[in-house]
């Protein structure tokens, strides 16, 4: 029989080796759900973890890495904020997508005027708009006590319902010809988010999401509002007795991860993505969510962690035409990811101890 | 002679890195009241958890009525005749009275049949209660008549009470020794918990002493003096706090005409409490828990807000203002509940130094955190209170329970309050570390300071304060100076009835 | 627009199929939650029944079958949230966040096959003279058995936790979960089994949206039904009565909205398909307010629990 006994400290060693076990525990496992699809297993991952990298297409692929983890690092950044104080905010995908809405709609406002204060005017019109998004669910949480989990969830479906009717009215492209989908802002000089670098996929969606690293790890160790942040999320009761005001601390929580997901929408669609369109958002709010505990909520972490998770997405891109994989096999080789990393973290609190039998 | 009952023999119990219960034997007779005595950490509640099947020992055997006894689960405990009176955590508060009882029970009758027979045990040891009600409206005195009325239906030959008057005013303690002497009188065996030593000479004719987990003595408590029993229990002679004379200055925290709900569910709402300390003095505040004492605290802490006037700091009114505000001006405070309120406990100590000294130490500039400086504030508690730990880098939960309340007490005696108000100050402390507690608030109060403390033990507060008041269902009684006063008056002042009829056990 | 082409007694009709694979799911969770454990991976379970009783359906030609396998899909799915967060105690938001990606992600690559694929269809029970009184008849009586089988796992949970001793243990459990331990109750083994009926619960919600409902096989079926279904909880202040008239009210607005797309009103069709939606957070709302909080809730809910001694 095996026990568990909680250790007095958390282990430094396991917190950092927990989820590199996890990453070898998917491994094997999506090894075994590619074999069972019909799939070589080693090729698979190959494909997925080395090819982007090292591969015959990595010129290609290796750009990419950085356009897909600027945007999952900036919202796990804002969302690692409210997670750590308990607050939890899943609908990050929302507010991305509203954060691409209000500033692709800003932006288009001075449709086709070429001054340069349109692009940083549509970024804080993306940030506000992802923050007011945000805050439905935080004032809403901090007035009436209602459960931010499902009414920042709830309106993603609003978002997406707003998304479509963005693409297919309000902000359709009058040239289109009828066409969905609004005019093309990477291709317009006064919005586009264009590669900085060649060949590196740096946009200046990444220049922000790195800066957000740098940013939260020092607001994190170094800041009142980080302590106040981990405090609240360990102990509530203790927190509320050094003083922090738990409504003002959702707010701000809520609305740094409202306007980062909303930045990160709006260098989406000036940028990779080019345009409002019905299917623009491709669920970055929701693995954000993934790369947010797989880099256990700590800047760092989370920066590798995206970098991993974009990986898997080129990989598994690649997978997908190279191997015939089918593209769900790679969102629940991402889902089994996130999973292994709880049950493994057990280790990080708990001590396993082989026992006897005991009435427990 | 009567025959035993119970036989523990040779009873070891180790948990990693220590052992709770090593070799424990002796003997508990038919029909007697037998006092198991030790401090905290001593392996009271091992040995009690191994007699109702909870905890499994390691090795040695239980005879109980000439059967070997073994329970693997309480269910057996309770089905061979042993029952357990708990002091924490057995209750469920949204459930009633009958529904908490059948829960107790290995084959409970339908709960209509249940009630007739809850009033009838109720009648019969004069402890009154009404099947129908919700057991988190009650009060502690009949919340613990639910867990001894679930005992008694099962007709126990064994009953259990772990420290069942910790929560008591003196005149329910009353009612329930004469509950448990009808017990006895009818031959059902009594193992009583208790650091008490009092009670247990009036109660007990048999006591096992246990220290660090070995027996070290048995005696007749009715004939052996308390300060012999506190001797065996530590170990070593007790040292009573110095009294450095009460010095009456200007009110430095006034409170008026104080009244709040509870932000809590199945909490006691503040009812016109008023009062007024004076610089160097040391005011007790008595009375059970769950009277209004959190309430009371959170209200001054300022972690409840009230109106502005009804709490009023040096002549300011300052009832609108939060924690880091009232830190700022000097009043300061230190909860009941260490793990998760007073301390987090999966921060380090400097954490928690940080918690609620950054105000007054200055362990911020701008916002930004001095980690350096709030390790040295950390250091200088550890070093200035005999905090057992081997450094400011570990964890709060690893600290023993005694431990963190020094670490905690001195976090804010160190800040050099004006006012500091405790709330269960020795709350589960063992008796050295209480009784550096205390002499450390006593020489707070002679450095000028105002300290409040709230506190359950009535002894302690005689003890330090120099005047006293009794906190009841949520109102205060009037203060009155605490020396000279009886035991009963205080009975009195702490209300004593909680719907209890004296005259009816009396009679 | 035309709005008499709405039939009355058809709109009240349907909401009782609208309502049903709600229904079924939120009482899975009522149970999983009154016993002080918060599943968040409805979504999650709800679309992997709806997939496994998609195919097991059309593998076997009968619908009931399908309904099982559901239901067995469902239970395993929680299975895995029973081990991580019973027995290696993890977080249960974060936990449920993860059962709700892999169901999503199992669900579409187990569906890949099966798109566009009609299932074995449910027969509408038809009971002579009582299914043909007017107005009540077709409102009431007309429906497939599932629909009445959710009304039964209502009424059943609802004797269960006031009547059984079972059920009080359950309540206790999720009450208190150190006192229900103190007193020799298995704790984790009630959970275990509680989240397990969840499980099937939603599995069983899940195959209705896909067998009876849609009736087919496509990505994303459930489409927030599983966090509608948290909401009616919440809504239901965790007791089963009011549970089903949360899940008729949510059944009502959906169907009306679609009604009233079909007959083309003047309100863009984005405005009508978030009405579920927005409904469920004003309803939360009003009852936070009115209430002060969750009052009712169990009050070991989403506590994880770890028997120290």
């Amino acid at each position: 029989m095996i026990r568990l006994e909680k250790r007095a400290q958390p282990s430094r060693g396991w917190t950092i080796a927990t989820p590199i076990i996890a990453v070898v525990a998917t491994m094997i496992a999506g090894g075994l759900m590619f074999a069972a699809l019909g799939k070589d297993p080693v090729e698979a991952i190959r494909t997925i973890f080395w090819d982007p990298l090292f591969g015959p297409f990595a010129s290609y692929a290796r750009p990419q890495l950085l356009v897909k983890a600027g945007p999952l690092i900036l919202i796990a950044i804002g969302l690692s904020f409210g997670f750590k104080a308990g607050i939890w905010n899943i609908g990050a995908e929302g507010q991305y997508i509203m954060g691409a809405l209000t500033g692709a709609a800003t932006a288009l406002a001075f449709y086709p005027a070429e001054w340069w204060i349109i692009f940083p005017l549509a970024i804080l019109a993306g940030a506000v708009g992802g923050f007011l998004w945000a805050m439905i669910p935080a004032v809403l949480k901090v007035r009436f006590g209602t459960n931010e989990i499902l009414v920042s969830l709830m309106l993603v479906y609003v978002a997406q319902s707003l998304l479509a009717a963005a693409a297919l009215g309000w902000l359709r492209n009058p040239e289109g010809m009828g066409f969905p989908g609004s005019r093309n802002l990477a291709q317009w000089a006064a919005t586009a988010n264009p590669e900085l670098i060649a060949g590196t996929g740096m946009h200046w969606g990444v220049v922000m999401a790195f800066l957000s690293v740098i940013v939260a790890y020092v607001i994190l160790s170094r800041h009142m509002l980080g302590f106040s942040i981990r405090v609240t999320g360990q102990s509530p009761r203790a927190a509320a007795f050094a003083g922090v005001n738990p409504g003002r601390l959702v707010i701000v929580c809520m609305g740094v991860s409202g306007a980062l997901a909303g930045m990160a929408g709006l260098f989406e669609v000036t940028g990779p993505a080019g345009q409002i369109s019905i299917d623009f958002n491709v669920g970055y709010g929701f693995t954000a969510i993934i790369v947010a505990f797989l880099g256990r909520l700590h800047p760092v972490g989370i920066l590798l962690a995206g970098l991993l998770m974009a990986l898997t997405y080129i990989g598994g891109e690649m997978a997908q035409l190279s191997l015939g994989l089918p593209a769900a096999a790679i969102q629940l080789f991402q889902g089994m990811l996130l999973f292994f990393l709880l049950a493994v973290d057990v280790l990080t609190n708990y001590r396993i101890r082989a026992a006897r039998r005991e009435v427990a | 002679m009567k025959d035993a009952l119970l036989s523990l023999r040779g009873l070891t119990k180790a948990y990693p890195g220590v052992v709770a219960n090593s070799d424990i034997s002796f003997d508990i007779r038919a029909g007697e009241v037998h006092a198991l005595l030790g401090e905290n950490g001593a392996g009271k509640s091992t040995l009690v958890k191994t007699i109702y099947g909870l905890v499994r020992p390691d090795h040695g055997t239980m005879t109980l009525a000439g059967q070997p006894y073994a329970p693997h689960e309480p269910r057996a405990a309770r089905a061979a005749g042993v029952a357990m009176v708990f002091q924490h955590f057995s209750l469920f508060d949204a459930l009633t009275v009958a529904e908490n009882i059948t829960l107790g029970m290995e084959n409970p009758p339908p709960l209509k049949d249940l009630s007739a027979r809850i009033r009838d045990v109720s009648d019969r040891y004069g402890l009154p209660l009404d099947p129908a009600r919700i057991v988190g409206d009650l009060s502690a005195g009949e919340r613990q008549r639910v867990e001894i009325i679930r005992c008694l239906l099962q007709d126990p030959r064994l009953m259990i009470m772990d420290e069942p008057t910790s929560v008591l005013t003196p005149q329910e303690v009353h009612i329930l020794f004469e509950t448990l002497r009808k017990l006895r009188a009818q031959g059902t065996s009594i193992l009583y918990i208790s650091h008490k030593l009092e009670e247990i000479r009036a109660l007990c004719e048999h006591a096992t002493i246990l220290r660090l987990g070995k027996v070290v003595g048995t005696c007749d408590p009715r004939v052996t003096s308390a300060r012999q029993m506190a001797e065996q229990m530590v170990g070593g002679t007790l040292q009573t706090p110095a009294r450095a004379g009460n010095v009456t200055g200007e009110v430095v925290l006034e409170v008026k005409d104080l009244s709040a709900p509870s932000p809590r569910a199945f909490g006691m709402a503040l009812k016109s409490v008023s009062f007024a300390v004076r610089k160097g003095e040391v005011l007790g505040i008595g009375g059970v828990a769950g009277n209004g004492q959190d309430e009371l605290l959170l209200a001054l802490s300022g972690e409840m807000r009230v109106a502005d006037g009804m709490v009023q700091f040096k002549g300011q009114p300052v009832g609108r203002l939060g924690p880091t505000e009232r830190r700022r001006l000097g009043l300061l405070t230190a909860p009941e509940e260490r793990m998760g309120h007073a301390a987090a406990p999966d921060m380090s100590l400097t954490e928690n130094a940080l918690l609620t000294g950054a105000v007054r130490e200055g362990l911020t500039a701008n916002g930004f955190l001095n980690w350096g400086k709030a390790r040295t504030f950390a250091e200088s508690i550890i070093k200035g209170f005999d905090v057992r730990t081997p450094g400011p880098q570990n964890t709060a939960r690893s600290l023993s329970g005694g431990n963190l309340q020094k670490f905690v007490i001195g976090r804010e005696i160190l800040q050099r309050p004006d006012v500091l108000v405790v709330n269960q100050p020795t709350w589960g402390v063992d008796a050295s570390a209480a009784a550096a507690i205390r002499q450390a608030l006593l020489d707070l109060a002679s450095k000028g300071a105002a300290v409040i403390v709230v506190s359950q033990d009535l002894d302690e507060l005689m003890e330090i304060s120099d005047r006293f008041a009794a906190l009841n269902e949520g109102r205060l009684s009037a203060l009155r100076p605490a020396q000279g006063l009886t035991v009963d008056e205080i009975g009195l002042m702490l209300g004593g009835a909680h719907g209890m009829e004296v005259a009816h056990v009396a009679g | 627009m035309d709005l008499s082409a709405i039939n009355p007694i058809l709109l009240v009709a349907s909401l009782m199929v609208a309502a049903t694979p709600i229904l079924l799911a939120a009482i899975g969770e009522l149970v999983v939650e009154r016993a002080g454990v918060l599943n968040l991976g409805v979504e999650g379970m709800m679309i992997t029944g709806a997939i496994v009783g998609f195919i097991v359906a059309t593998a076997t030609g009968s619908p009931w079958i399908g309904f099982l396998g559901a239901a067995a899909g469902g239970a395993a799915l929680s299975l895995l949230f029973a081990v991580l967060t019973q027995f290696l105690l993890s977080n249960q938001v974060a936990t449920g966040l993860a059962l709700t990606l892999v169901g999503l992600g199992l669900s579409s690559l187990l569906g890949q096959n099966y798109v566009g694929i009609r299932a074995p269809s449910v027969p509408s029970i038809h009971i002579p003279v009582i299914s043909d009184i007017p107005v009540i008849g077709p409102i009431l009586f007309q429906h497939d058995p599932m629909v009445y089988v959710g009304l039964g796992i209502c009424l059943g949970v609802w004797a269960f936790l006031k009547y059984s001793r079972a059920g009080l243990v359950l309540r206790a459990v999720g009450e208190n979960h150190d006192a229900a331990h103190a007193l020799g109750y298995k704790v984790i083994r009630v959970r275990v089994l509680a989240i397990l009926f969840g499980g099937a619960c939603a599995g069983l919600g899940g195959a209705y949206l896909s067998l009876v409902r849609v009736p087919q096989w496509t990505e994303g079926v459930t489409a927030g039904a599983g966090w509608i279904a948290l909401a009616i909880v919440v809504f239901a202040s965790w007791r089963p009565g009011r549970l089903v008239i949360g899940a008729y009210l949510f059944g009502g607005v959906t169907v009306l909205q679609l009604n009233l797309q079909l007959v083309n009103v003047p309100i863009p069709v984005e405005i009508l398909s978030m009405a579920p939606y927005l409904v469920t957070i004003l309803t939360l709302v009003l009852l936070s307010a009115g209430r002060g909080g969750a009052m009712g809730a169990p009050g070991s809910l989403g506590k994880h629990f770890h028997a120290s001694s």
